[in-house]
């Protein structure tokens, strides 16, 4: 059972599907936050909510586009990596020097702290798994 | 924090705990040495859901019985996302018969028990 490393690979399979799997948990697990959270208290803190209901929607396109692979699909999954990266790094830094902004937390809070700093790692390794499947067939 | 007026305290939160927890394990050596998802995988993954069932039921027949969780929302949530998890595993780890199945599991059986973990905290937390 020892795989060809070599042979290209389509961007939805293999440590792929592992990254569309993790994409997915937090695809729901952010949307169900944000949803709670603008649903129920969202004068309490909107900035972080709204916050958390766009990186939730982001996990999901993100989601979506390393599944479906292919040309869009691929642009579409660098577009969110991309954009989470600078989010999680901007947020991370925002929401140490300036508390004030964010009295709640957010997926992204502290570069991802409450969420095993995954939330910093995943684009990386989306960004890099895009990157080692960008000559594979669609 | 009264663990006696919690539905999903002890051994029926222990055990889909430890059940998910032993499949990650397996699923990571299977993972390392470059096998696909295993029969004990997928039986493993089945009897999660299982035990998951088992606390849900609990939980629903408590809050049924008038107990309420402190954050019901939140609780009722995790409750769906928790049922949902093995499921989950076992499409992705069907679609990917390669080493990457088998860490796939591994994953989702490590995200599980921090689920139940926070399912305790949103029942408890009005004290109990």
């Amino acid at each position: 059972m020892v795989e060809t490393e070599q042979a290209p690979r389509r961007t939805n399979s293999g440590p792929g599907r592992l990254l569309i799997a993790v994409y997915l948990l937090f695809a729901i697990a952010a949307t169900s936050r944000a949803g709670l959270q603008i649903a129920t208290k969202f004068d309490e803190a909107p900035v972080a909510y709204l916050l958390s209901g766009v990186a939730a929607l982001i996990y999901i396109v993100a989601a979506v586009g390393l599944a479906r692979a292919g040309h869009a699909g691929r642009r579409v999954a660098l577009a969110c990596c991309s954009v989470e990266l600078v989010g999680v790094v901007a947020v991370g830094i925002l929401s140490l020097v300036d508390r004030e902004l964010f009295p709640d937390e957010t997926v992204w809070s502290g570069f991802g702290s409450g969420y095993g700093y995954i939330p910093l790692v995943l684009p990386v390794l989306g960004l890099l798994w895009l990157w080692r499947t960008r000559r594979a067939p669609a | 924090m009264d663990p006696v007026n919690s539905p999903v305290d002890g051994l029926v939160a222990t055990v889909p705990i430890v059940l998910s927890l032993l499949v990650a394990v397996w699923a990571l050596v299977a993972a390392v040495r470059h096998r696909p998802p295993d029969r004990v995988q997928f039986v493993g993954l089945a009897v999660l859901e299982v035990a998951l069932l088992v606390l849900t039921v609990l939980a629903l027949v408590a809050v049924g019985g008038g107990e309420r969780p402190g954050e019901p929302g939140a609780f009722f949530g995790y409750l769906v996302t928790l049922v949902c998890l093995p499921p989950l595993a076992w499409v992705l780890a069907r679609m990917e018969p390669t080493r990457w199945g088998s860490a796939i599991v591994c994953a989702v059986c490590l995200v599980a028990p921090v689920v139940v973990v926070r399912l305790q905290q949103t029942w408890e937390v009005l004290g109990g």
